[in-house]
């Protein structure tokens, strides 16, 4: 029995539906993103869990007992939220001390606690300090000790990092994910951000109005897209009209003036998508596609070019391994292997 | 050269700002502070029934005034009124502005109305309103409480404390449910769900986090209510009546009864410095109190 399940979970608003009849299965120490453009449910079915939303139908489950009838303060779980939702008349510590208190944890334990918890996230020094007074990543790491010292059995985390600057972001992410592994509390996450998604998961529930597309480890969602809407938007990816025919015993996939052998027969129309990392230029034109160099921008590490080809624009990644590169105006012709292509009938691509 | 041209330049922005002000200071100055200044000087000089105002400097109506065991009881009957309406206005307006902000769309509108539209009536015409209410025996709030049966005899309201604290309740209620309303748009909604999470019942989540978070509307507001009880006139002029005076209604009968014009003027200054120091000592207390969490 998984530790968190949900059950055909979903929620109307008026006639409109926010969650679609969701199921997922959580395991303890698990932890799990829930990854969506905004308006796609994610929040929802976090705000469902944590009970600030009751849900129109379906049900929740943890350790095999029914969650939808517990009052969210005796859900035992930790939150935190986006804005943090720091109690401002509080310092740090009366902060992180308040749930230990409703818990009624005596005195001794409760500091006790509290500064362990407290220099678990790294704030230490700051126990006395009010919120008003904090950086933006100190206040998040209050909220999270908040979260933590209760020792919630599952932590919730809503869009915890977007309000802070990108350096400081990536630094909360190796953070988050070393604090969760040390105290090993099941989590579930809700971003929008990819990168966030992909850097922290065991495993991400790519999310789109309201219904489930993919669930899956992150690098088998990014190889592995099961929609062009996971592929989209799981990283950037070229998405190229073709068609699957059989010619001579075999199918293959006709993309522009390239064939690639594919398994098996997906449609007639399909749309191709592939990650612009997996493309290299070649001078065979056996299972390539023609084109010309657009647009060729240096950034550091890598090359991104914009190539100008029958199916349209395709965006390029290149490796800066000091290779001579092709140059703006130069015709090139672009090949990638079988298996790093995604093929879906067109009809679903334009879902 | 170009130096000088710079600092007349500077010296001309600098000037600005009081040159573009002058206008409204000069009719502040006309219309507030010289009135006040009179005021104090008047209340320094000397008045008889035959001879009228002598402009001499004596210290007699303030002796009057803080020696006399009438103005003593005058005041304190202001003073006591003034913080029951402070009182009553916290203990009803700050639950009533947090409902308020707790209702939903049509109905949030409709009800902020209903308690905001009594300002947009004339303070005379709500007091008789009241007067109406309570009117002796015959009162509306007596019969109806006589014939429920909660009371045996009817309760005095007219021309009582009780009725003017009611009344001025209801008259002042708007400025501290506005002014406690300020205080939660800047609450964040997510930190009542915060607390609910970590345990917290909603009577523990009003008392522990919203409250303390509230308080610095609540004791504006009561500043705000504690400084129109004081000074208010119509009020305790129709419910109060000639029997029960305050400082205000005090001041304008020696005006303009008595005629003892610098005998009023004693007493409107005295009430004058008695609010000031009230207000800007609670003010103090406040701010010192709460800038650390909220500054």
């Amino acid at each position: 029995m998984p530790f968190l399940a949900l059950e055909a979970l979903t929620k109307r608003f008026g006639d409109q539906v926010a969650v679609d009849a969701l199921d997922l299965a959580v395991e303890q120490g698990e932890f799990v993103s829930l990854l969506g453009p905004s308006g796609c449910g994610k929040t929802t079915t976090l705000q469902m869990i944590a009970g600030f939303v009751e849900p129109t139908s379906g049900a929740i489950t943890l350790e095999g007992r029914d969650l939808l009838g517990i009052k969210p303060s005796q859900r035992g779980l930790g939150i935190v939220f986006q804005s943090y939702a720091l109690f401002p008349h509080m310092t740090a510590a009366e902060n992180v001390a308040f749930g230990l208190e409703m818990r009624n944890v005596l005195r001794a334990e409760r500091d006790q606690r509290v500064t362990q918890t407290l220099a678990l996230v790294g704030l230490g020094a700051l126990a006395d300090r009010y919120p008003r007074r904090m950086s933006g990543g100190q206040q998040q790491r209050v909220a999270l000790a908040r979260a933590l010292v209760i020792q919630p059995r599952i932590l919730l985390l809503d869009e915890p990092l977007s309000n802070l600057d990108a350096k400081l972001r990536e630094e909360m992410q190796i953070e988050l994910r070393q604090i969760q592994r040390t105290v090993g509390t099941t989590t579930i996450l809700v971003t929008h951000d990819q990168a966030e998604a992909m850097a922290l998961s065991d495993r991400i529930v790519v999310m789109n109005k309201g219904k489930v597309e993919q669930v899956g480890r992150p690098h088998e969602a990014y190889e592995k897209p099961a929609s062009a809407f996971v592929a989209g938007f799981l990283g950037k990816t070229n998405v190229l009209p073709g068609s699957v025919r059989r010619e001579n015993g075999t199918s293959v996939a006709v993309i522009g003036d390239g064939r690639w052998p594919v398994a098996d027969d997906v449609g007639d129309d399909v749309t191709v998508s592939v990650r612009p990392e997996k493309i290299d230029f070649t001078d065979s034109a056996a299972g390539s596609i023609g084109g010309t160099v657009r647009t060729r921008i240096f950034q550091g590490n890598h090359w991104l070019y914009q190539i100008e080809t029958p199916c349209g624009l395709v965006t390029v990644i290149r490796q800066n391994a000091g290779q001579t590169v092709p140059a703006e105006g130069v015709a090139v012709r672009l090949t990638w292997r079988p298996q790093d292509m995604a093929i879906q009938p067109a009809a679903a691509a334009t879902r | 050269m170009s130096v000088a041209v710079t600092s007349t330049v500077v010296v001309r922005q600098s000037r600005a700002p009081y040159l573009l002000s002058a206008p409204a200071l000069l009719l502040f100055a006309g219309v507030v502070l010289v009135p006040i200044a009179m005021t104090v000087i008047l209340s320094f000089h000397d008045w008889g029934q035959y001879k009228g105002i002598d402009p001499v400097f004596i210290l007699k109506n303030w002796r009057e005034v803080i020696e006399d065991g009438y103005f003593h009881e005058m005041f304190l009957r202001t003073l006591r009124i003034s913080v029951l309406v402070t009182l009553f206005a916290a203990v009803f307006g700050a639950p009533e502005a947090y409902i308020l902000n707790r209702m939903q769309k049509p109905w949030k509108g409709i009800f902020l109305l209903v308690i905001l539209g009594p300002l947009l009536i004339s303070v005379v015409a709500r007091t008789l309103g009241w007067a109406l209410l309570f009117g002796g025996e015959t009162g509306v709030i007596n019969k109806a409480l006589l014939n429920m049966g909660v009371i045996q005899a009817p309760i005095p309201f007219m021309f009582t404390e009780t009725g003017v604290v009611i009344a001025l309740s209801h008259v002042l209620m708007p400025f501290m449910v506005l002014s406690v309303w300020a205080g939660l748009q800047r609450l964040d909604p997510q930190v009542e769900n915060a607390a609910l999470s970590l345990g917290a019942s909603h009577m523990t989540v009003l008392r522990r986090i919203v409250l303390p978070q509230v308080m610095p509307g609540i004791l504006s507001g009561a500043i705000i209510v504690f400084a129109l009880a004081a000074s208010a006139f119509a009020t305790p002029a129709i419910i109060g009546g000639r029997r029960l005076k305050v400082a205000s209604t005090l001041a304008y009968d020696e005006f303009l009864n008595t005629l003892n014009w610098p005998l009023g003027a004693a007493v409107a200054t005295l009430l004058l410095v008695a609010l000031v120091a009230i207000i800007v000592g609670c003010n103090r207390l406040v701010e010192r109190r709460y800038a650390q969490v909220f500054q």
